[in-house]
């Protein structure tokens, strides 16, 4: 099947235990898309992610990145391979400086020091506040300055793909226009983004194509335009 | 590196501390001493303090170092300094052949199989006597030499061991703020998370378990060459967990904080003679005194004391010349 996506997912389910958690799900990201997968609270949006990363073991399946098989590579590598997964809930290394966690987005750019001077002063710039408190432990951050350091941290890493795990999830409503403001940007500045989220008005107002997921099933795939105007959609997430 | 006062600070300590009190039982005898169990606990804090992987067999590789010392010596008329770079060889083919397996357990089940490591190896030393002299331990190990100057006296020791430590210490500060020390701190706080930056965890923390397993080495050979005689009890369980007491009272994830520890750990017990009957009583008593109103290690609770008391006076001061100004 050729295809000239970026990530294509195909037959992936996961398990916890005994519990089937992903049926058969796939998926596609053409470069410089933004995408984003809705669902509610415990439809696999998470576990989907950890699946992808690989720090959830796929049951079975085929997740293929940039044409290569990625389903069984080690977490590490796949980072090395430029898909870099922001977590839900942030997960900065809270003791460390908000510098040392930046340094450690650039982890797997260590050839590359210019690029990773250039891109922290980009990040800098984008995010004002993170320079300003470089040196002050990242877990005396509030939620959505860690979530802009989780982000900073994130393109450090090069991505050539970008997870993001519910970014919205914990902050106020204001910020979260800012957070998906920002997504927007990194986006057309070129950056492929796998967005999840229960925020689902949000996630597809900036989306260019959407996935519905429900109970580990994708439901509804189309343009992100059309999931919003959908009555099935707007019902079950939109509140309409 | 950065802030590396404290370093040149102790340094000048370390040095000075003999001319200021010469000849003094102190400094020469249990300072050695002393400074022998801060490398240990510098290199323990690596492993426990900044990976978070508690280990309770650090003793066994301090043991490996000093018994390959000593045999070699003693049994088959080595010179003493090729046999500690076969100590640090054996140790470190040893660390590296458990730290896969070992590491991936976590919390008390890490700490359990660390635990039976170290019994492992203090039962062998015990049981193998044809080789290593079993409980009675082996003597007449040779001390060091170099080009002549032999060290043979207290003061001698002293700068060897005071050389050495702060060796350990630099390599420690320096790998601290390296890119492999902050992925060493990142996996402290989410092995998840730091695989998600792309850190190889199994990688990172079996370099790190076989790094504190060749220092601890080091520190064995020369312990042994130093003592003159080895003998199981120096390696056994309860001074590995007197190790972790270092690393925790000092202050986890903390360089000075582990030589704090590990220095008045040390001290302790020689000033707490003259209490005789009542020396262990007394000596937990202040253990669980420090950890009550310094529960994150003395070196880091003095510094938030003083940290808060400079604070205070800057506020006052402030505070001050806005009335002045007023």
């Amino acid at each position: 099947m050729p295809s000239n996506a970026l990530l294509q997912v195909t037959g992936l389910t996961a398990h916890y235990g005994p519990i089937q958690a992903l049926h058969e799900i796939a998926l596609e990201v053409n470069p410089g898309e933004l995408v984003a997968m809705v669902g509610a609270n415990g439809a696999g949006k998470t576990t989907l992610l950890h699946t992808l990363s690989n720090v959830h073991k796929a049951t079975s399946g085929q997740v293929i990145f940039d044409g290569q098989e990625i389903t069984r590579t080690a977490p590490h590598k796949i980072v090395q391979a430029g898909i870099c997964h922001i977590p839900e809930g942030r997960q900065v290394f809270a003791p460390l400086s908000v510098e040392d966690n930046l340094l450690l987005g650039s982890f797997t750019q260590r050839k590359n020091k210019a690029w990773v001077a250039e891109e922290t002063d980009r990040i800098y710039t984008l995010f004002p506040i993170l320079k300003e408190k470089r040196r002050q432990a990242a877990g005396t951050l509030s939620g959505g300055q860690q979530q802009m350091l989780a982000m900073g941290r994130a393109l450090l890493g090069r991505p050539k793909l970008l997870l993001l795990d519910e970014p919205s999830m914990g902050l106020a409503p204001l910020l979260v226009a800012e957070i998906f403001r920002v997504v927007r940007e990194l986006n057309e500045k070129g950056v492929t983004i796998l967005l999840v989220e229960q925020n689902a008005k949000a996630a597809l107002g900036i989306a260019d194509r959407g996935y519905v997921l429900e109970t580990g099933r994708v439901v509804l795939s189309a343009d992100a335009d059309t999931l919003l105007a959908d009555e099935a959609v707007q019902k079950a997430y939109l509140g309409h | 590196m950065r802030r590396l006062g404290g370093f040149y600070l102790l340094a000048v300590a370390v040095a000075a501390l003999p001319f200021i009190f010469p000849d003094n039982y102190f400094v020469t005898v249990v300072g050695v001493s002393a400074g022998l169990h801060a490398i240990l606990a510098v290199s323990l804090n690596l492993l426990m303090g900044y990976a978070g992987q508690i280990s309770l067999g650090h003793a066994a590789f301090f043991g490996m170092g000093a018994y390959t010392s000593a045999i070699l010596t003693t049994r088959y008329g080595w010179n003493p300094w090729p046999t500690i770079l076969v100590g640090l060889a054996f140790t470190g083919v040893i660390a590296y052949i458990v730290a896969r397996p070992i590491l991936k357990l976590k919390g008390h089940y890490l700490a359990m199989a660390t635990l039976g490591l170290g019994i492992i190896v203090h039962i062998v030393i015990v049981q193998m006597g044809w080789l290593t002299g079993g409980p009675d331990g082996l003597g007449s190990i040779p001390t060091l030499s170099l080009f002549g100057w032999t060290v043979d006296t207290d003061l001698r020791w002293y700068a060897v061991i005071g050389t050495l430590l702060m060796l350990v210490i630099w390599l420690a500060l320096n790998l601290i703020d390296s890119r492999s020390g902050r992925a060493l701190r990142a996996l402290h706080g989410s092995e998840v998370a730091a695989e998600m930056m792309g850190i190889d965890t199994a990688a990172t923390k079996t370099g790190v378990f076989v790094l504190a397993a060749l220092i601890a080495s080091l520190a064995g050979s020369v312990f042994a060459h130093q003592q003159a005689f080895v003998s199981p009890g120096s390696f056994d369980f309860f001074f590995s967990i007197e190790l972790v007491t270092m690393v925790v009272l000092g202050g986890m994830a903390s360089t000075y904080g582990a030589v704090l520890g590990a220095i008045i750990l040390t001290f302790l017990p020689e000033l707490l003679v003259v209490f005789e009957d009542y020396e262990v009583m007394i000596f937990g008593a202040i253990l669980m005194g420090m950890m009550i109103f310094l529960p994150q290690g003395l070196f880091i609770g003095f510094q938030d004391l003083l940290r808060k008391f400079t604070h205070r006076r800057a506020v006052t001061k402030k505070e001050e010349s806005s009335h002045g100004v007023a």
